[in-house]
């Protein structure tokens, strides 16, 4: 149920040992296994229905290889084995971690969420709410310091983002509104504002060449340090998003507030007989998942984009994705992790730029993206089925029913 | 016995990792007779049954139908060796007729339809046959659930059953209802059909069982014909030792009073007036009995008191501290514990460990947290010594609550609700669903809280403990309290009284 190592402390003694209590630990364990197997399992599962769909269009039994091997190498997992083209590889992986980054936190927005026990929509909301306030507070406050400018963008990045989850919240503990239904709404809501904030003429984003469709960059006291590379470097705010990873991981198992908003989310009727306010727990929830999104558009903003314009609207889809990342990563911090990262190495090893058209065509690259993350989704939705066909192998491999044996044979 | 029994299970061996389920257990069945399998929950009568009704397969041991040794490898297997099954949950389909749910997956066919006419005509003669008055085309979701239970036999019964397990049949059922079920099985007894009667109930075996077989940890303890068995003795066997199955306990010593409810007025979900007009007051150190049959505002009025329901009018006072209209929070920092009817919907977070569930109400406090820092090593901590002390078994402080068996939960419910010292307590069903070691141990332990000068008012459907545990007996009749009575009142005259009989004699 908790993240990471339980809460430490002495291992329970055996009671005076009625049977039963090894059903619990053999559930435990199921649990534990069941909780890793499903993941891996669906993503094996996508690969290999993706490796399906190349081999009958590229008609050539290897071409599924060849396929994996050219998204391997373009994600720049292959820095971590020595030999090869390092230097590549170091660009490549800085761009994979780049784009793990904000997938981590659109991530930890769904996660929390789900604690609750409501499903957010309005990551991709929750994220633009972000985004477009770092743009305003990171085009202005010239003159000020870099360590109080890049604070003071972040938070109003992670306020933005907040009150953008929030009024869902709001609406469900006042008027019952589903979270599903208002995220979605306002998602719209604030993709058609922020259009016009920036295309409008006047629009309150534009920036200084009224012709072009775009906002000024932010200032250079805005923008977060470079870590790793030159080109389109890795900047710090991997280290915040690892951060906010903790904080999700304490916040839930450490506080009050987390353990509020997950017996709100197992159970509100409990909840609501221990004394829990459950209207306020939803308002809570999804003002703090709208905080992390929030925090991914502010560091997307100052950490590698600086400036918007019009085309990003319709190309971005951090938030949806972090929808991927969060059943991926079964609302757990280590989960979310290594999910945000398994969908960032997709999304970087798949772009066209990576790869060699000899090796496979560059538009089936992007769609296969999308496809395994759609049946990655699918599978790992479809839990039962997953767990079937594992029960399944067993089945078949090894065991059969036994046949009572005749007696005095 | 000169013929052998129409169904044998011998040496049953059923292995979970870690557990023995079954272990070598014998059985078996004459036909035409009601054999009650009688077992604390978790003896292993569920694994049992499961095995024979092909859900499970046995990892030793063999079945043997009129003296054939067969395998029975799934319910459709059991179902073709005329076996029926009716599970404590049905397999009803809500949206469906009550005909179109009996004949399911054998139907009878107009071409690639349904006939409707036809299977309407079936069902109505095989009910008349066995005396289960249903009607065909009522849809399940309208029906009550005593009908839905006679839907299930039916549904085995019309599949050819001639062999039929109810697993646990009376526990959803009303009084009024296990009455009816009873006559229902005497009937099908009469028809030829031999019952294997799942329950932990001692009064039921009594009353309808012809053979009794106790399990006990997964082993055949004993097979006892009715004649001469005894709730004493038969208790023994399922526990393992003397159990007390009256309460033992000292007159009361009320003092002042601690919850005063008056003119109390509360709407139900469908904005009916669920409690109309009621005044109470419980003393400390006694327990007020509310008798009454489901249905008649109890839940609702407890809902009140304990902060959980909108209060229209009326007063609510406890300890001094008038807590009308405050939160469940308001209601538990006055002194009001609160035992709630439904364990799984209310008393506990399932999900949650048994610590975290012992920590629902004291979360926000210190010790357990500080400036909204929260420390699970002391929630472990204290709840291990809790479940030390109110003898929970199945598990730790860091175990799954739904991993534990109902006694067991129950149990870790009332620590928490004791173990906060609370002035009140309401306890609503305290021992729905529980076996005779645990109703044991959670009467003893409401009669000890009222001897520590507790007010304890307590709301049950089961007469015998609202007679045995209380020191006054209210009875709830639509909303009202239409009388008191001390705790020497018949059984009869409280019936009489929870179904309006008073009110209308008075009327």
């Amino acid at each position: 149920m908790s993240t990471g190592p339980s809460p430490a402390g002495p291992p329970v003694p055996p009671q005076d040992a009625p049977p039963e209590g090894s059903v619990t630990g053999l559930q435990t364990f199921y649990d534990r296994a069941g909780g890793l197997l499903v993941p891996i399992l669906a993503t094996l599962l996508a690969f290999l229905i993706g490796g399906i769909v190349v081999l009958i269009t590229e008609k050539s039994i290897s071409a599924p290889f060849q396929a994996y091997k050219a998204i391997f190498e373009g994600t720049g997992l292959t820095w971590f084995i020595p030999g090869g083209d390092q230097a590549e590889a170091a660009r490549d992986l800085q761009q994979t971690l780049l784009i793990t980054t904000p997938l981590i936190l659109t991530g930890l927005a769904v996660a929390f969420a789900f604690r609750c026990g409501m499903f957010n929509i309005g990551g991709q909301g929750q994220f633009w709410a972000g985004l477009l306030t770092a743009i305003y507070f990171g085009t202005h406050f010239e003159g000020m310091p870099p360590v109080l400018h890049v604070t003071l963008t972040l938070v109003a990045g992670i306020l933005a983002g907040a009150v953008w989850g929030g009024i869902a919240g709001l609406l469900k503990a006042t008027t019952g509104a589903h979270e599903v239904i208002s995220t979605i709404m306002l998602n719209w809501i604030i993709l058609w504002s922020g259009k016009w904030l920036l295309e409008a003429p006047d629009g309150f984003l534009q920036g200084r060449d009224p012709s072009l469709p775009r906002s000024d960059d932010v200032l250079d006291s805005a923008k977060l340090p470079a870590i790793w590379g030159t080109l389109q470097p890795l900047h710090a705010g991997i280290f915040i998003a690892l951060f906010a990873l903790v904080v999700y991981h304490l916040l839930l198992n450490r506080t009050t507030l987390g353990y509020e908003v997950r017996a709100v989310g197992f159970n509100p009727d409990a909840a609501a007989y221990g004394g829990i306010s459950v209207k306020r727990n939803y308002f809570l929830a999804l003002a703090i998942a709208g905080a992390f999104a929030g925090l991914a558009g502010a560091i997307d903003m100052l950490g590698w984009k600086y400036r918007l314009t019009s085309t990003e609207f319709d190309a971005n889809l951090v938030g949806f994705t972090g929808i991927a990342v969060a059943l991926l990563g079964r609302n757990k911090a280590v989960g979310i992790l290594f999910a945000a990262l398994l969908f960032g190495s997709l999304i970087v090893g798949t772009s066209p730029r990576q790869l060699d058209p000899d090796v496979f065509n560059p538009e089936l690259a992007t769609n296969l993206a999308t496809m395994i993350q759609a049946l990655i989704i699918a599978f790992v939705g479809a839990e039962f089925l997953i767990l079937y066909l594992w029960r399944a192998r067993r089945r078949v491999g090894f065991r059969r029913p036994r046949e009572p044996e005749p007696e005095g044979a | 016995m000169t013929e052998p029994p129409l169904l044998e299970l011998k040496g049953i061996t059923k292995r979970f990792p870690g557990v023995v389920a079954n272990d070598h257990v014998d059985f078996d069945l004459v036909k035409g007779e009601v054999h009650a399998l009688l077992g604390e929950n978790g003896a292993g009568k569920s694994t049992l049954m499961n095995i024979l009704y092909g859900l499970y397969h046995p990892d030793e041991g063999e079945i043997r139908l009129r003296d054939d040794a067969v395998r029975i490898d799934s319910p459709h297997a059991a179902i073709d060796a005329g076996i029926g099954m009716v599970h404590q949950h049905f397999m009803l389909i809500p949206v469906m007729t009550v005909a179109e749910n009996i004949v399911l997956a054998v139907e009878p066919r107009r071409g690639p339809f349904l006939d409707h006419a036809t299977a309407n005509e079936r069902v109505l003669e095989i009910s008349q046959r066995f005396g289960l008055a249903v009607r065909p085309d009522a849809r399940i979701e309208s029906i009550s659930v005593g009908m839905q239970q006679r839907v299930e036999i039916l549904k085995a019964l019309y599949r050819g059953a001639e062999i039929l397990i109810l697993d646990e049949p009376t526990a959803v059922l009303t009084p009024q209802e296990a009455l009816e079920l009873f006559q229902i099985i005497r009937s099908l007894q009469a028809e030829g059909k031999s019952i294997i009667f799942i329950t932990h109930k001692l009064g039921e075996v009594l009353e309808i069982a012809d053979r009794i077989t106790v399990l006990r940890r997964g082993k055949t303890i004993e097979t006892v014909p009715r004649e001469g068995a005894t709730e004493e003795g038969l208790a023994r066997l399922m526990v393992g030792r003397e159990v007390l199955l009256r309460v033992e306990k000292k007159p009361a010593e009320p003092g002042e009073p601690l919850l005063t409810v008056e003119d109390l007025r509360v709407h139900d979900e469908r904005g009916l007036e669920a409690v109309r007009g009621i005044s109470l007051e419980v003393r400390a150190g006694e327990i007020v009995g509310i008798a009454g049959v489901d249905g008649n505002g109890q839940t609702e009025l407890v809902e009140a008191i304990t902060g959980l329901r909108h209060i229209d009018a009326g007063r609510v006072v406890a300890a001094e501290t008038d807590i009308t209209g405050e939160s469940a929070r308001g209601s538990l920092e006055a002194g009001v514990g609160h035992i709630p009817e439904d364990r799984h919907r209310r008393g506990l977070v399932l999900d949650f460990t048994l610590a975290e569930n012992i920590a629902l109400k004291d979360y926000c406090e210190e010790p357990d947290s500080k400036w909204g820092w929260l420390f699970p090593k002391r929630l472990v901590a204290r709840a291990t010594k809790l479940l030390k002390e109110f003898d929970v078994r199945g598990g730790g402080a860091q175990t799954l609550a739904s991993s534990l068996s109902g006694g067991n939960q129950q149990k870790v419910v009332v620590a928490r609700e004791v173990s906060r010292d609370p002035r009140i307590l309401v306890a609503a069903q305290p021992t729905r669903g529980l076996d005779v070691g645990a109703i044991e141990f959670v009467h003893r332990r409401l009669v000890a809280e009222r001897d520590e000068g507790r007010a304890i008012l307590l709301v049950s459907f089961e007469l015998d403990e609202v007679i045995s545990l209380s020191d006054r007996i209210l009875v709830m009749y639509e909303g009202r309290v239409v009388g008191e009575y001390p705790p020497s009142v018949s059984e009869e005259e409280l019936g009489i009284a929870m179904l309006g009989g008073r009110r209308e004699a008075v009327a």
